[in-house]
């Protein structure tokens, strides 16, 4: 039970996580599994949103608490949450990765100055590339971005992998590592304090 | 065509306005009863006047020039103009001097969140009185006000804006490190607060305390939990209570540790002002006692400011259940 907190589940890579770890604090999700359409669940407090939607939804009170990845959190860090517990599930690394046995990007660099780079991290990308001194142009793409190299449309990637595979598949390889990310835990500032007692019991028992 | 307006700022209609001008109305004689008379100041000052006050808010707001290429900027709050009219134009007043405004402040604002660039302020300053009554005051103004004004169920969050810096420097954490901590917690990281407390080589109780003093939020109770090295600001928060509850208001009080506002120029406790029906604060406040001094009367001050239209807001989505 989560004690009267309305929390916000992505739907996507880190859903089945989310509700095993709802299932072992004894809230019965099954009806969350088995209806695809259905967004919102009030008899176990449980709202379903696009992953990139959950701190949008916690910012704003819609939801009291919510599980997200760590790389929603650094996408839009503009979002007022607080983020309160490392949930250790759903390990991905944000990588730069390139066509594999060339050296597209080291050429741009050297030649043109600067390097082309799609991703679906635009904040992420450029942090990482002006933090280590490269210029770089930035594409936004919102889908299948592994493209881009292959059909000259960028030098290299950024994006999100957990076993690499999707890299592998596209003639890609892993040329730069940039961050972990991880499930995280995050709360509504309004409601961390006027829920506090419910909130940290949830954190209790998610920490053990 | 439509011709729009910047983001951030918006037009208000009649039928707003009437509630709005309802809700100010309210206030006003609530702040007026209680002694607090009302000041305007202008909407721009020197950029040199703000950094004054706190070096943070100066450069991220607007700028401009004036006929004569000087730097103006418009006022990002209102506290720090009414420190310099207190210095300036009440250089030979009695004390203690209670001033009150309802006026627009400006900001920047990162885009995509919604927020405004410019907003309504209803706030109080309370000069020359001293803690812990001069906080008691300030803070049962404005929850009193709020009740007057049709809200029921606010709360206040009461914390100490020095507690965790010196906590840092009790515990001899190094200087290069305290920002990086103190800003996981301005931000409430606290995955990141737990991992930057877990490299720092200091003792393992002087690290729990250092991860738990901010997750210590609820009633009176949560200040027995908070010992050692911030018995001093614990302290200064339970007479606080104690004179709130005299008051009648200490039913309103969640003590939360880790509160720390955005505003630099907090020396003691700092409070923001919530309300169960919306995510978001009301407004805020605290003690604030290098910063009048700063502009040439050393004086201590504290003072509590609501956003009229976020309270507009809650009182709807009070009625609404």
């Amino acid at each position: 039970m989560t004690s009267g907190l309305t929390i916000a589940v992505p739907r996507g890579a880190l859903m089945p996580g989310s509700l095993d770890l709802l299932d072992s604090l004894g809230l019965d999700t099954s009806e969350v599994r088995s209806n695809e359409r259905k967004l919102v669940f009030p008899d176990i407090g449980v709202v379903t949103m696009r992953p990139s939607d959950g701190p949008t939804y916690v910012e704003h009170g819609a939801a009291d608490v919510g599980i997200t990845g760590k790389d929603v959190l650094l996408e839009a860090p503009e979002r007022g949450v607080y983020e309160l517990l490392d949930l250790g599930f759903g390990r991905c690394e944000m990588v730069v990765a390139a066509r594999k046995g060339d050296d597209v990007m080291g050429e741009s660099l050297r030649r043109l100055g600067r390097v082309r780079v799609a991703t679906k991290y635009p904040r992420i990308a450029r942090e990482h590339f002006a933090s280590t001194g490269r210029e770089a142009d930035i594409v936004e793409v919102k889908g299948s971005v592994e493209i881009g190299p292959l059909t000259g449309l960028v030098d290299g990637i950024v994006d999100l992998t957990a076993t690499g595979k999707t890299l592998i598949e596209n003639d890609l390889e892993v040329r730069e590592e940039i961050v972990v990310c991880t499930a995280r835990l995050i709360a509504n500032p309004v409601a961390h304090k006027l829920k506090a007692a419910a909130i940290d019991d949830l954190v209790g028992r998610l920490r053990k | 065509m439509i011709q729009p307006i910047p983001p951030g700022t918006r037009d208000v209609l009649p039928d707003e306005m009437r509630e709005l001008r309802a809700l100010s109305s309210s206030l006003h004689a609530s702040f007026e009863k209680a002694g607090y008379g009302e000041v305007w100041t202008p909407a721009m000052e020197y950029e040199d006047v703000m950094r004054r006050g706190d070096e943070r808010t100066a450069g991220s707001g607007f700028r401009l020039f004036d006929d004569a290429g000087r730097l103006l900027v418009l006022r990002s709050d209102m506290t720090i103009p009414i420190a310099r009219v207190v210095a300036t134009r009440f250089q030979d007043a009695e004390m203690p001097l209670r001033l009150c405004y309802f006026a627009h402040s400006y900001r920047a604002v990162k885009s995509g969140t919604g927020q405004s660039r410019e907003f309504l302020q209803a706030g109080v300053e309370l000069i020359g009185v001293p803690g812990p009554e001069g906080e008691a005051e300030a803070v049962s103004l404005a929850l009193e006000g709020l009740s007057e004004a049709g809200l029921a169920r606010h709360r206040i969050g009461l914390g100490d804006g020095d507690l965790y810096r010196s906590l840092l420097a009790n515990l001899e954490v190094p200087d290069e490190e305290r920002e990086d901590l103190l800003g996981a917690l301005s931000r409430r990281d606290l995955v990141e607060l737990e991992a930057r407390t877990e490299r720092l080589s200091i003792s393992p109780e002087s690290r729990a305390l250092l991860t738990r003093l901010p997750t210590l939020r609820g009633g009176i109770e949560v200040l027995g939990r908070a010992n050692g090295p911030v018995s001093q600001a614990v302290e200064r928060l339970r007479e606080l209570y104690e004179l709130l509850a005299e008051r009648g208001v200490a039913d309103r009080v969640i003590f939360d540790l880790g509160l720390v506002r955005e505003l630099g120029y907090y020396t003691g406790p700092v409070w923001e002002v919530y309300d169960p029906a919306v995510g978001f604060m009301l407004g805020g406040g605290g003690r604030y006692d290098d910063m009048i001094g700063r502009f040439g009367r050393d004086l201590p001050a504290c003072g509590t400011a609501l956003d009229v239209e976020r309270v507009h807001i809650a009182k709807m989505a009070e009625e609404k259940g």
